[in-house]
């Protein structure tokens, strides 16, 4: 484990960790962030028959990097009539929600942040401080459109945290085990050891929980899609209507911070269905580094295969965005509550059941 | 002092000060969301006792719901018009002694009392031993919670909505 | 390791803090706060005990307290809402007739 490694390097258990835990930040978070975004233009350009940022470097390569510079460059204005405090608290407070929920993550046998027996729960609980940031940055704006993009968010997120927690219980129950980095050992050797092919259960079982953990996976992905305001679930920043939701009044690196929490989020949500439906870290035809009889190769295989099937989440769900229209707030809550939640709950049970034999 | 002490003191720093600040804050807001320290405080504690379960619920329940309504509850009972939202405090002087008295009473209690203290032991599987506890030996209290929870959702709903007459006249 | 003394003390001065609030505040939401406070002061005890003294039982009270403070939170937020829509007024010591 990398963790205890670098607390054995140091001489301090203390400062080992504390550098094991920024390590996702500056390997992981930032550079995926800046390229989300470079993948998020091109994919609507692709979609809208666009050529997409082509000037920055080759294919528009090095665009937001220049973005970044830009937005580092400009001046941090607080509006006169804002609550200062909060105002500028807010970002840090939605950010420290996001990057605490990459503690829990499995990016490989090796390396999690921390192994805690709580992983998947924790993951939800830190994420409810974003919601508190989020309202928090827009009640200090003191503006009407943060006000309103605020409140939907709030109770868009609260609401949906109910169908995705009920389908993470019902895969929960099936697992036995809310350690992320475990769910991620026991879906060893081959892609039908996944949890959305039933897991490494053997007979009949395995091929009643097909249809069960596949509903359990489209529930916690369309909520999880609602969690972290992406369209068709965006109506608390819908441009159109809101001009930009809560971050209307933000600007240079405050605003650059709402970003990476939203496409950190972005990560967060795919890893969390990764790790329990589709192998974590695992890969799905075995390990090049047994073949080769390299041992070294195989956590660099580990790490590669949870990012690049968390990363092609991520890019389904930038395909949903520029497909789907946005949702209505009364289609919003009705999918919530008279679809999502009772199809969970009669997936529950019907998992319960499955379970008993 | 070890490192785990530091990070007492600094829990105990933070959840002081910040129900200080809910206590005294004249903005109301401000009192709303410094509560939200003191509940992550107060979840640092749980850790630090081992009691990491009882900890993310903490962060789920209070953060992630009481708080929530709260701040909905703030901003439905008060016109907003700008940010400043102030209240006023009274009897300041004889509520402190009050308190004072309780505060010095509880402490006097808790100081004398010689404890017997086992040796703190590091759960392991917390969930898996509160799981088992709470379907068989406290059963009949957990479905009552279940029960307590259906009459709040019931009851709030019905206390909160609007009267039918109310919104005729509003729409005309 | 820091005795069971100093996280009574802990939950004692955060108890009395929410006395105070309790007492002091005329706004009926910041009172409300402050019951949240005194219930997290008494699960940071009960918490402590059942560390202290290897019983788990102590963390399913506090489950069991989350739980009625949660009820308590969505009944108490919905008598305020009701309280403004009929007085104006969420202080409480303008809420003093017994009938309107």
């Amino acid at each position: 484990m990398i963790p205890d490694y670098l607390a054995e390097f140091f001489g301090n258990k203390f400062i080992g960790y504390l550098i094991a835990a920024a390590l996702p930040l500056f390997l992981w978070i930032l550079p995926y962030a800046l390229y989300a975004v470079y993948a998020e233009r091109k994919v609507s350009a692709f979609m809208q028959d666009r050529i997409g940022p082509n000037r920055v470097g080759p294919k528009g390569l090095f665009q937001t990097i220049a973005d970044i510079l830009k937005l580092i460059q400009k001046e941090d204005i607080v509006p006169a009539s804002a609550d200062k405090p909060l105002f500028v608290m807010a970002p840090y407070v939605i950010f420290a929600g996001t990057f605490a929920a990459f503690a829990a993550l499995p990016f490989s046998s090796i390396y999690i942040g921390s192994n805690i027996n709580l992983g998947v729960f924790y993951i939800m609980a830190v994420s409810s401080f974003s919601v508190v940031g989020i309202l928090m940055a827009g009640w200090a704006g003191n503006n009407k459109y943060s006000l309103y993009g605020a409140m939907r968010s709030v109770a868009q997120i609260v609401s949906y945290e109910v169908p995705a927690l009920l389908a993470i219980v019902s895969a929960v129950m099936v697992i036995g085990s809310l350690n992320l980095n475990e769910i991620s050992e026991m879906q060893t050797a081959y892609f039908w050891n996944w949890w959305i092919f039933g897991g490494p259960v053997v007979g009949i079982k395995k091929f009643l929980l097909i249809i069960p953990m596949t509903i359990a996976f489209i529930i916690f992905f369309i909520a999880s899609l609602a969690e972290v305001n992406r369209t068709p679930f965006d109506i608390p920043e819908a441009e159109s209507e809101l001009v930009a939701g809560f971050h209307t009044e933000y600007t240079g690196m405050k605003f650059a911070m709402f970003f990476l929490a939203e496409y950190g989020n972005m990560f967060v949500v795919s890893a969390i269905s990764v790790s329990i439906f589709f192998g974590g870290w695992q890969s799905p035809f075995g390990y090049l580094g047994n073949s080769l009889g390299i041992s070294w190769l195989i956590p660099v295989e580990q790490v590669f295969w949870f990012l690049f099937k968390g990363s092609l989440l991520v890019l389904v769900q930038m395909w949903l965005r520029w497909t789907l229209p946005r949702l209505r707030v009364d289609q919003l809550m009705t999918v919530c509550w008279k679809y999502l939640t009772p199809y969970a709950f009669i997936n529950l049970v019907l998992i319960g059941i499955i379970t008993l034999f | 002092m070890t490192t785990y002490d530091l990070i007492f003191y600094l829990f105990a720093l933070i959840i002081l000060v910040s129900a200080f600040i809910v206590v005294a804050a004249r903005n109301i807001i401000y009192s709303a969301f410094s509560l939200l320290f003191t509940f992550f405080g107060v979840a640092g504690i749980y850790v630090l006792l081992n009691a990491d379960f009882i900890a993310v619920v903490q962060v789920i329940i209070y953060v992630g719901g009481i708080l929530v309504l709260i701040i909905f509850g703030v901003m439905l009972t008060n016109k907003i018009t700008e940010v400043e939202i102030k209240t006023e405090s009274f009897q300041v002087l004889p509520s402190i002694i009050i308190s004072g008295i309780i505060g010095g009473t509880l402490v006097a209690i808790f100081t004398k009392t010689n404890w017997k203290v086992a040796e703190p032991q590091i759960l392991d599987k917390t969930v898996t031993e509160i799981g088992r506890f709470l379907v068989s030996h406290y059963m009949i209290l957990f479905e009552l919670a279940g029960i307590i929870l259906l009459v709040a959702l019931i009851g709030s709903v019905m206390i909160a909505r609007k009267e039918k007459l109310e919104t005729e006249e509003v729409e005309k | 390791m820091i005795p069971l003394k100093y996280y009574l003390i802990l939950s004692a001065a955060f108890f009395s803090i929410g006395i105070i609030g309790v007492l002091t505040r005329r706004n009926a939401i910041i009172i409300f706060m402050c019951i949240e406070l005194m219930l997290n002061a008494v699960n940071l005890t009960l918490v402590s005990f059942s560390s202290f003294f290897g019983d788990s039982s102590g963390q399913i009270f506090v489950f069991f307290v989350m739980a009625v403070a949660a009820a308590e939170a969505a009944v108490g937020l919905a008598i305020i809402i009701a309280l403004f829509r009929n007085k104006l007024t969420i202080n409480v010591d303008e809420v003093n007739i017994f009938k309107w």
